[in-house]
């Protein structure tokens, strides 16, 4: 059991932490600056103003808790982050400035690496709207959303045609994809940081 | 005034309406927008998702690209998603050493570096309502509005998180001051603030539409004529998924979700081809109508080939 204490452990170097990081260590460490999740003090704010928190198998506020005590596979295989609209009404709203949205992201990547997320459509549509993005330097909607449709949702396909009909006659999608002039530059940035984040990885 | 100006992927197509209004608005407000150089996707809210350090180097690159320009410190962005990316990236990167370290390297590898603070990442309508003004907004009005009911929508990402404050992240009043200035009535929207779902059309449907539905409600109740909104996102998911959700609850709302920039334009006395209007799926063409405006031609319906009902397709006899 982890003892809270104030102040956060992200900015101390991994390498010099010797014995293994707690689960609530390791998540306060892949969040972007300091995401002071060890101040919650369990006041359930963010989940009253989630406006999907209804879908979420636990409210931010359980999952914070869960955090704190260890149960990394349980947190991991939630679909709390993934419900998460990155709406940031509980960011805001946090009476100890919890940047919680910035948590969710982490969660969602922990959960990708982790493989304990078992609803593939979430992970699936960012994974294929960023494939777009990394061959082309551009987001493709008409490949994203027939890709997407097709392999998670074919029958569904039929109701979301006259929606996609609608987008192709009001000119609203393009028929290619389009490509940025430093493609090769941007390849070269992905790869290098996608090896960064591996090689830090704490 | 002259700004550097970052369309995003949304404008390019699907929001083409949205770039075509601003850049008409543009010209008589005195605005002169120089579009970033070879510029990429931010990444939305997918890239985040699954890579924390190249999330942060695509978008950085964006302000890499954006700090070449001499002397445009500040961006206008009109897409909502792109704007809060490229704020927060900025910010994090001034305040996480080792984060700004990683990504650094990733930027040398694409021969491209950033000093955070170099460029700041300013939302179109924090630009329109601070630096062009509302009494200069007001001495262009031609055409006021006069006896259109609006709902302002902010959506989330201009106002709530903290990374730019300009607005009330609770209850935000810019918009509603501007559809005012314009001769429009406007309603207290309670729902002004709330999330349009973003992605959750495509993940959960059952998530997706309930969270239009509230808005597309709300917006009824208090009668208004169309729903008025400053990002792309939100267009897209309360305009081309509102039949979608009319079906999954059995309803049958017809709201216009119109942007800022194409009710300015009209309240300028513009023509509404030149503003994009007719891309929507939610005809704006009664809207127009009450204020005595021409709508563009309607392009040809889509044939129907499919029937809307779910049994199977049997023979039928004539229908005489």
């Amino acid at each position: 059991m982890t003892i809270l204490t104030v102040g956060s452990s992200h900015a101390a170097s991994p390498q010099a932490v010797s014995k293994p990081l707690t689960f609530l260590e390791e998540v306060e460490a892949a969040t972007p600056g300091n995401s002071r999740l060890s101040m919650c003090i369990q006041c359930g704010t963010c989940g009253g103003s989630c406006p999907s928190a209804a879908d979420m198998d636990h409210t931010p506020r359980q999952i914070f808790a869960m955090i704190r005590a260890g149960l990394r596979d349980e947190v991991l295989s939630s679909n709390t982050p993934w419900f998460c609209v990155s709406c940031y009404y509980c960011t805001v709203r946090c009476p100890q400035e919890i940047h919680i949205t910035d948590i969710m992201y982490t969660l969602k990547r922990l959960s990708v690496q982790a493989r304990k997320y078992d609803d593939s459509r979430a992970p699936d549509f960012s994974r294929q709207f960023i494939t777009w993005v990394e061959n082309y330097g551009r987001a493709y909607e008409l490949g994203l959303m027939s890709l997407f449709i097709l392999r998670h949702n074919p029958f569904g396909a039929i109701r979301m045609a006259p929606m996609g009909m609608g987008m192709v006659t009001k000119g609203r999608l393009d028929f290619t994809p389009k490509s940025i002039k430093g493609i090769d530059g941007l390849k070269a940035i992905l790869a290098k940081a996608k090896e960064l984040e591996v090689s830090n990885e704490v | 005034m002259k700004y550097s100006f970052f369309p995003g992927c949304s404008l390019e197509r699907n929001a083409a309406a949205y770039l075509q209004s601003t850049l008409a608005i543009a010209k008589p407000l005195d605005l002169d927008f120089q579009e970033v150089e070879d510029w990429n996707c931010c990444g939305a809210t997918e890239y985040i998702s699954l890579n924390k350090t190249a999330a942060f180097a695509l978008i950085a690159r964006n302000l890499a690209q954006a700090a070449k320009a001499d002397g445009l410190k500040e961006m206008a962005v009109p897409c909502s998603a792109c704007y809060l990316n490229l704020r927060k990236v900025d910010k994090y990167l001034g305040e996480d050493a080792r984060l700004y370290k990683n990504v650094s390297t990733a930027l040398a590898a694409g021969g491209l570096s950033y000093q955070p603070g170099s460029v700041t990442a300013r939302h179109l309508l924090d630009i329109v309502i601070n630096d062009v003004g509302y009494s200069a907004i007001q001495a262009k009005v031609t055409k006021p509005l006069k006896g259109l009911r609006l709902a302002p929508y902010y959506g989330c990402f201009i106002v709530r998180p903290g990374f730019g404050e300009w607005d009330s992240q609770e209850y935000p009043t810019s918009l509603d001051r501007l559809l005012k200035v314009l001769g429009a009535e406007v309603i207290d929207f309670p729902m002004k603030a709330h999330c349009c779902g973003g992605h959750m059309t495509q993940v959960s449907e059952a998530t997706g539409m309930e969270m239009i539905r509230r808005l597309i409600k709300g917006a009824v109740d208090y009668r208004a004529d169309a729903i008025v909104t400053v990002c792309p996102m939100c267009q897209m998911n309360l305009d081309a998924f509102q039949p979608n959700m009319n079906r999954f609850f059995r309803t049958s709302y017809q709201m216009p979700i119109l942007y800022f920039t194409q009710m300015m334009g009209i309240a300028f006395g513009m023509d509404a081809a030149a503003l994009g209007f007719g891309s929507e799926f939610i005809s704006a063409r009664p809207v127009l109508a009450k204020i005595g405006v021409e709508a563009p031609p309607e392009q040809p319906a889509p044939k129907k080939s499919r029937r809307d009902d779910k049994s199977l397709p049997m023979p039928k006899m004539g229908e005489q």
